[in-house]
């Protein structure tokens, strides 16, 4: 006996070494459960985080925009009931009124990390014989690069653009023949062109964007649009991406112009998302709920096994609440050992799969999140739920009529 | 008030029991049993199976309520109490042995002698294990302490559970057919012991039996037929524990 553990303690660890078998099985079977859990949770938030990430890297988290241009009717209103057509206004490139100021007002706001002025609108770019629409985005390199990570993606060259340089993608210096250090033409639908020097090309391992998109210098956009000193959007990232719509509302609020966040832009990635959150969630629940349940009914066949033993103990001295607690302990402890295994298994689980499910060329197919507050979440978790578990079983046993129980 | 140690060690008053209260087969098995035990009293509960006998003695042990009546321990009434209050009663006052299930399996035959201090104090420290392996000697198992229960012999088993029941100091021990499954050596061997307890101190003994042989080493034989105290006498037995076993505190 231990000498320091309370009589709860000797009598629970006693019963579940006295029955082996049983608290093996049990504990296995919840240590399957954890592991299943672990399993999942870390590969779902390391798919997850790669797909967060893969779409905040080619977008700005919040986007501010001139408002909305909007007819109206120039009609006296009378008091007098009339009915008129007003055709919605198509919207022209225009810029953010006094953009600098909102830029250094937005950048104070906390939270807020990066912020950049782009200049955006569609062109051709020409070579010889050959046109290709584009959509060309201006920016200025010190603060865009902050903003999305433009960087990573470029395969030649690099982004930091002057006046002169343009970027673009792998697929579009493929159509056009044109490789580092070459010209090509830009012009916009207006009229307005420019000869550019390729000094960088990007690859976004996606061919839309890399066979439709430019940049250029913040200045060259804006004399190709027609928009000299203006821009046409302001570009926001903040710390945390998820209070990215909170934020989108503050700024409108403040500024009185449009703001749109990533996450109302992509509202189906979103609710995509939250579908395999919500999934992952019920599979979690019913994998706890049925270790619970193997705990619950291993205890209660304890319980049963146990009768005259705790009737005996009743009968010299121990208490029902002595009774309840060292049948709860038991749940716990249950629950406690089956987490600690089963975080292992999970995490050799994870090890394996990172091993087995490679790409093509070798790298890990998913990037796993080794999250090590999952672990303690997991056994905390399984503890309470085995200590749950045991509420039935060790009421039960509190319960029993002693008389009856050493007579039984 | 009179003081605790002039008082009677189990004191019933009109005593009743009913089982299934209420309903149409509702059934009064003990009918108002008014008895008294002194301290250091060796008496024995005789009588026909169905008589009421465990069901007194689970009364006694403060396992069971009675319907009606009152059940005092040493002066102290055990009517309405809380369970806990009854638990730590029972646990100061009344020491058990059983026939059957007695011992828990899971522990050592000294664990089991040791469990009532344990509950009660939380903890194990020297002073009970020392308490524990004292009264395993005096029972004659010093050899075996450390064995699982399942290990002994019914009679050892027995003799460990006399050890169990002495270990809180009780001033009452009740013992439930004690040696109904030993066979003859063994029975005596066990009703020595007991008989040899009871000499060296004044610790009062309740023995449940339908041994006649054995009710006649009893000082008192009390016999309950159909839930009623039939007869209640006082009975001389030549005293031969003594010098069977080394004497015991």
């Amino acid at each position: 006996m231990n000498p320091i553990a309370p009589f709860e303690w000797i009598l629970a660890t006693r019963f579940m070494r006295e029955g082996l078998m049983q608290t093996l099985l049990i504990v296995a079977g919840v240590a399957l459960g954890v592991a299943v859990i672990v399993f999942m949770s870390a590969l779902l938030s390391g798919l997850q985080g790669n797909l967060f990430r893969r779409t905040l890297n080619y977008q700005a988290q919040i986007v501010i925009l001139p408002p909305k241009e909007i007819a109206r009717s120039l009609r006296p209103n009378t008091d007098a009931a009339s009915a008129a057509v007003v055709q919605p206004r198509a919207q022209r490139i225009r810029s953010v009124d006094q953009w600098q100021t909102v830029r250094d007002q937005v950048a104070r706001l906390p939270g807020v990390i990066a912020i950049a002025p782009v200049v955006s609108g569609a062109g051709f770019v020409l070579r010889a014989e050959a046109s290709k629409s584009v959509g060309i985005t201006g920016m200025e390199p010190s603060s865009y690069l902050r903003l999305i990570a433009l960087s990573d993606k470029i395969v030649a060259g690099n982004a930091d653009l002057s006046t002169s340089d343009m970027l673009v993608g792998t697929e579009l210096a493929k159509d056009l023949g044109v490789a580092m250090g070459d010209k090509l033409t830009l012009q916009t639908a207006t009229g307005a062109s420019v000869t550019l020097i390729i000094s960088g090309i990007f690859d976004f391992g996606n061919k839309g964007q890399n066979s439709r998109s430019v940049y250029v210098a913040l200045r060259t956009a804006q004399s190709l649009l027609d928009l000299p000193g203006g821009v046409t959007s302001l570009e926001v990232n903040v710390s945390d991406p998820f209070a990215a719509e909170v934020m989108a509302q503050t700024i409108q609020a403040q500024t009185g112009l449009e703001v749109e966040s990533w996450i109302v832009t992509n509202a189906q990635f979103f609710s995509a998302m939250s579908a395999q959150s919500l999934s992952n969630d019920v599979i979690r629940f019913f994998v706890g709920l049925t270790a619970a349940l193997g705990i619950a009914s291993v205890l209660v066949v304890s319980v049963v096994q146990k009768s005259k033993e705790i009737g005996i103990l009743r009968a010299t001295g121990t208490s029902r609440r002595q009774i309840l607690r060292s049948f709860l302990l038991q749940g716990a402890l249950m629950g406690l050992m089956g987490s600690l295994v089963g975080s292992v298994m999970g995490w050799a689980f994870l090890i394996g799969w990172r091993g087995m499910a490679k790409n093509a060329d070798g790298t890990p197919l998913f990037s796993i999140a080794f999250e090590p507050m999952l672990f303690v979440y997991a056994a905390a978790g399984a503890t309470l739920v085995g200590t749950i578990a045991a509420v039935f079983p060790a009421q039960r046993a509190a319960r029993l009529d002693p008389a009856v129980a050493i007579r039984g | 008030m009179a003081d605790a140690a002039d008082l009677p060690t189990l004191r019933l008053e009109g005593v009743r029991k009913s089982y299934g209260i209420g309903s149409p087969v509702e059934l009064e098995v003990l009918h108002g049993i008014d008895l008294t035990l002194n301290k250091g009293e060796f008496a024995a509960l005789i009588g026909p199976s169905g008589s009421g006998k465990s069901t007194l003695l689970n009364m006694i042990g403060l396992l069971d309520a009675p319907t009606a009546g009152q059940i005092f321990i040493s002066g102290q009434t055990t009517s309405g109490l809380a369970d806990r209050l009854l638990t730590r009663l029972r646990a100061d006052s009344i020491g058990f042995v059983f026939q059957y299930h007695n011992l828990l399996p899971e522990f050592t035959a000294q664990e089991n002698v040791m469990m009532p201090l344990l509950a009660a104090r939380g903890r194990p420290d020297d002073a009970m294990r020392a308490r524990s392996a004292d009264l395993i000697a005096k029972v004659g198992l010093a050899a075996w302490s450390q064995y699982k229960t399942n290990d002994l012999s019914g009679g050892q088993q027995q003799r460990v559970a006399i050890a169990r029941a002495l270990v809180m100091e009780p001033a009452l021990v009740l013992a439930d057919e004690p040696t109904g499954n030993l066979d003859t050596q063994s029975a005596d061997g066990v009703f020595d012991l007991l008989r040899s307890v009871n000499a060296g101190s004044r610790t009062t003994f309740l023995i449940v039996t339908h041994d006649p042989r054995l009710a006649q080493r009893c000082d008192r034989i009390i016999e309950l037929v159909d839930g009623r105290i039939d007869s209640d006498r006082a009975n001389v037995v030549e005293h031969r524990a003594a010098a069977a076993l080394p004497a015991a505190a």
